[in-house]
């Protein structure tokens, strides 16, 4: 492992923190509200302006969507600012990759898309469903939620992990050899 | 769009970059974690936090901003956590890093995005139940681990750089 690559992670880490303070000054000072980093409950904002599509009495007679407001709000520009930023980051520095299928899920799996695409839907549905339930995601519980040492913010992130390690080691323990 | 809008693309555009050159959007690096093979995920959020929890304490301690604390449920923290690290696992990312895994090509991540927005959806339909039972177990409100300590929070922040300081150290130790 070459230097660069062995501090990249905490550089870029550091400079995440920056952005957490930033952030939260700015929308203070510009908005009058304080806004801290955070992704899962713009998953909630988009599905329900999805289904508002097809259903809008429902949406609107809906009581977590109305608690959580169907909008285009900071925390939704901010997941698309993600893939904004992220995207043109991998194509400068030429990271770039397309990939249908993870390595270590290949070697360990196989090459089936269809499988991985399964196993990929019901995951993120499983973590979705319990990051809301939790109140918060690794961003929003891990990262804001430590960083202002809040009690339900360290009890999420050890959840999140202990059955995380867990289930990728029912999953992976057996191939032996893989991963980074 | 209002300047609360362009404040949250430009925080996310920088947030993406960063998310993509700490090389933490990928499958390999979040399993990697959980199968302590590659800390890479850990060293990019405890350095975050270790920078955030300070200069957030300052700006607050000046009155400067307001801390957001959520409140702590212990039913809905726990049960809601460990579902979540076991669609972790099995997806690969979070809901944040899932968008940049997309951005830069891994399109499997796809499939973990949608899976999240029927999860979401689906979270909206039993929360008029959840809310009569799990979302009310162990309900102690908006609590701080200073709080509950009686302490300064200078004293807990202390304690937390002291303890990522000593896991950096291991993890550079094992080259993980």
């Amino acid at each position: 492992m070459n230097n660069e690559s062995r501090w990249r992670p905490y550089i870029a880490g550091a400079l995440v923190g920056v952005l957490a303070i930033a952030s939260v000054w700015a929308t203070t000072k510009y908005s009058g509200k304080g806004q801290y980093l955070g992704a899962s409950t713009t998953f909630v904002r988009a599905a329900g302006l999805a289904e508002e599509k097809v259903a809008p009495e429902h949406v609107a007679g809906n009581a977590y969507y109305t608690k959580e407001k169907v909008k285009v709000d900071w925390q939704m520009m901010l997941v698309i600012g993600v893939a904004l930023g992220a995207g043109a980051a991998a194509l400068v520095r030429k990271d770039f990759k397309a990939e249908m299928v993870p390595p270590i899920w290949k070697e360990r799996f196989g090459s089936s898309m269809a499988l991985r695409a399964l196993f990929a839907f019901l995951g993120g549905a499983v973590a979705m469903f319990g990051a809301r339930l939790a109140g918060g995601c690794p961003s929003g519980h891990g990262l804001s939620g430590i960083m202002q040492l809040s009690v339900s913010g360290l009890i999420a992130m050890a959840g999140f992990f202990g059955a995380g390690v867990i289930v990728a080691n029912l999953l992976y323990r057996k191939s032996g050899k893989g991963g980074a | 769009m209002t300047t609360e809008l362009w404040l949250g693309l430009g925080t996310g555009i920088i947030f993406g970059i960063l998310l993509q050159q700490g090389r933490v959007a990928r499958y390999e690096k979040q399993v990697g974690a959980m199968l302590f093979r590659d800390m890479t995920i850990f060293k990019f959020m405890l350095t975050a936090i270790m920078v955030g929890m300070v200069g957030l304490h300052l700006l607050a301690q000046y009155e400067v901003i307001s801390l957001s604390i959520k409140g702590t449920v212990l039913g809905a923290n726990i049960i809601g956590g460990i579902l979540f690290g076991m669609g972790w696992a099995v997806m690969g990312y979070c809901p944040g890093t899932s968008l940049a895994a997309l951005a830069e090509g891994r399109f499997h991540a796809i499939w973990a995005i949608l899976g999240m927005l029927v999860g979401a959806a689906a979270y909206a339909e039993t929360y008029p139940s959840l809310k009569e039972n799990i979302l009310t177990w162990g309900d102690y409100g908006k609590i701080t681990l200073p709080g509950i300590l009686e302490v300064s929070p200078w004293l807990v922040i202390a304690g937390f750089i002291v303890g990522f300081l000593g896991l950096f150290a291991i993890f550079e130790k094992k080259g993980v």
